[in-house]
């Protein structure tokens, strides 16, 4: 391949695909077969992180950023006058290769914009794919997305070859769609994400019975949101990120804050900040929901509709449920121990092991690493010293925030440069 | 009787540490420290003894801590040796000899700072681990062995083996500790342990065609364009960036070479 050439599309596609924030390369279960090159067992690995901070684990590009569709909030629209470019299946593979043997990349993560039509797009995704797996024996990771309006024949064949398949919903209310990507319509977004979940069923199923039925898509599925393009509530976006996740058994749902590349006044104007620290709130809200137990009405409900971003969700929740602590670290259940905030579920391993011993007290919860400076407040353990005031909700948080500083300084308070 | 202080020199490998701990109940020493054999220091006071790596006692030692801790707790004793932290041997003769005198496995017992120290330790070789199987950068060389040079914290080669070798099993490929200056070679075949010695004018850090084939640059340069063109600038965030990708590193990684 030309070397320029490659080198000018390469710049083009991967510009365009880095809005995808999705970048995760575990979860599947694909071992190295007849001494081929790859591996995707084991946890994902990040080979490098972008100056934002975000994890570079495979090589993500757009097949192509032609698309028939103007979605106001995708740089790639039709009306947006940007350069466009194409790869040929054989230049995605070879890159895709010749960055594995490096160690550069777990692998492959595909998209494109929508050219000609869906099927023609998704086959072409397909292709690649195949070539990879059955004519250079790759057995390391590939992300594909599934384009809205895809056959079921296709996705069928998508998912003999892919780890993951992804379809992204975008905005997370109807009427946010309507107004934003009209000619979209949700439906299409969750034919394919059906049929994916449908097959992935059916072959957890077999294999059961017959160990060797054919992988299909062995990590799942995700789907990713656009967070402050719509002006949606926090409960809207987490309440269907909760329907995803319940409905269609989703791995992962990810959180993308706009970031402004147009000036249509249906959207947040070129120069408005990127919502990070909501966007972190949402995440953290997403982990109390998978990892800790939480129900999402819990955190997010018609009287609270908005995370608060000076604390985190969890220690929202007990500012609110007062009720519930404090929680005794030596007899408590797990479930209670994760509600405790400042305590991870790596703290709260640790201390479900470690209390069989003997029991527990402060000096033993900070040398494990608990966050006691919130902590503190909501437990007891084998010490006659904890805190004995009864505080409200509000005077605890006041007290809180005073004791510790937040990374986001700056955003949450930025009355403070006016008397600097 | 007066306790003596022996001080054990041996030949600074596992084994020949697990011989030392054999020695130490046969002898039933009380008192003693150790002395890797490449770093002896004459002591004023006590004995210096020199043991000998014994692969039988060795092994009789590491059945026994087997069969006294879980799969994962004596593994974490493998890799807190591989810190060569100072003194990392006394502490982990305190944890056998704990071990050995508890009739439970005592790895998950967290509030016994023996152990805590140990799992943290444990905890940081294994992110050094994870870190050098994300960081090796490999080229390509002029006769097709895909190259990379390491010079991790802590010695990690013997960790990341199986890693490397299930993964690139198609491809001949060497990782050289330049710290530690050994290396492991696959040949498509096995892995093996070995010595390199540099032409006069090699210099790891470069990546010349007199070595390494001509696409080998191409394919570097791909891989920074790649780098840059996937980074959001209204996104930028550089403790994050630096948190993750730690300055000392950046030596081994193309993309992050000006």
């Amino acid at each position: 391949m030309s070397f320029e050439r490659t080198q000018e599309k390469l710049k083009i596609l991967a510009d365009a695909a880095k809005y995808d924030v999705s970048c995760s390369s575990s979860g599947s279960n694909r071992s190295n077969i007849n001494k081929g090159l790859g591996d995707a067992t084991g946890m994902g690995i990040c080979h490098s992180y972008t100056e934002d901070g975000r994890c570079v684990s495979l090589l993500k590009i757009l097949l192509t950023n032609h698309c028939i569709f103007d979605c106001a909030y995708c740089v790639t629209r039709k009306s947006n006058d940007i350069k466009r470019a194409a790869f040929k299946v054989q230049e995605v593979v070879d890159l895709t290769i010749n960055f594995y043997r490096r160690n550069y990349i777990e692998g492959l993560f595909l998209s494109s914009g929508i050219f000609k039509s869906a099927d023609y797009t998704m086959e072409r995704l397909v292709a690649v794919a195949k070539k990879l797996r059955l004519e250079e024996n790759f057995n390391g990771y590939i992300h594909l997305k599934s384009i809205p309006g895809a056959s079921d024949e296709l996705m069928k064949e998508a998912g003999l070859y892919a780890d993951r398949l992804s379809v992204n919903i975008e905005i997370p209310t109807k009427e946010g769609l309507k107004l934003l990507a009209p000619e979209k319509n949700r439906e299409d977004f969750l034919k394919p994400m059906r049929k994916v979940q449908n097959e992935i069923i059916q072959y957890q199923a077999e294999k059961k019975i017959i160990k060797s039925t054919p992988k299909y898509a062995p990590a799942g599925q995700s789907t990713q949101m656009i967070i402050g393009a719509s002006g949606e509530s926090d409960q809207q976006i987490m309440w269907t990120s909760n329907y995803f996740y319940k409905n269609f058994n989703l791995k992962r749902v990810y959180y993308s804050g706009y970031i402004p590349i147009s000036y249509d006044s249906r959207l947040p104007q070129i120069g408005t900040d990127v919502p990070m620290l909501r966007e972190n709130r949402l995440y953290q809200t997403d982990w109390l929901m998978r990892f800790y137990g939480f129900e999402v009405h819990e955190i997010l409900n018609n009287e609270h509709q908005n995370l608060d971003l000076d604390v985190d969700p969890k220690l929202g929740w007990a500012l609110r449920n007062l009720q519930y602590f404090p929680i005794d670290v030596n007899k408590a259940d797990r479930l209670m121990l994760a509600r405790i905030p400042g305590l991870g579920m790596k703290s709260v391993h640790k201390i479900v092991q470690a209390r069989q011993f003997r029991k527990l007290n402060w000096d033993h919860l900070k040398r494990m690493g608990v966050a006691l400076n919130r902590a503190k407040y909501f437990l007891v353990c084998d010490s006659r010293d904890f805190e004995r005031r009864d505080l409200s909700g509000p005077q605890l948080k006041s007290i809180i925030l005073q004791n510790s500083t937040s990374k986001y300084q700056k955003i949450l308070s930025p009355q403070l440069n006016l008397f600097e | 009787m007066i306790s003596e202080e022996h001080t054990l020199v041996y030949d600074s490998t596992f084994d020949g540490f697990l011989t030392c701990v054999f020695q130490i109940y046969e002898l039933k020493l009380k008192q003693v420290s150790f002395q890797r054999k490449n770093q002896v220091q004459e002591s004023l006071f006590g004995m210096n003894t020199e043991i000998i790596t014994d692969l039988k006692k060795a092994d009789r030692v590491w059945k026994g801590i087997k069969s006294n801790s879980t799969a994962r707790g004596s593994l974490r004793l493998y890799y807190a040796f591989l810190s060569e932290r100072a003194q990392i041997e006394s502490l982990l003769l305190t944890y056998i000899q704990q071990a050995f005198k508890s009739r439970i496995p005592l790895d998950s017992d967290f509030g016994n700072e023996t152990v805590l120290k140990i799992s943290q330790i444990a905890k940081s070789v294994g992110r050094e681990k994870h870190r050098m199987e994300a960081f090796v950068r490999f080229k390509l060389t002029n006769d097709d062995i895909y190259f990379a040079n390491i010079e991790p914290d802590f010695d990690v080669l013997p960790l990341i083996s199986k890693h490397f070798k299930s993964r690139y099993a198609d491809q001949k490929w060497i990782i050289y500790d330049l710290k530690r200056q050994y290396g492991l070679y696959y040949d498509l075949e096995k892995v093996e342990m070995m010595n390199l010695t540099w032409p006069a004018n090699f210099d790891p850090t470069q990546t010349t065609t007199e070595f390494f084939t001509p696409s080998e640059i191409e394919f570097q340069t791909l891989w920074q364009n790649y780098f840059q063109s996937t980074n959001i600038v209204a996104r930028k965030n550089t403790k994050l960036h630096i948190q993750h990708v730690p300055k000392r590193y950046w030596k081994y990684l193309s993309e992050k070479r000006p």
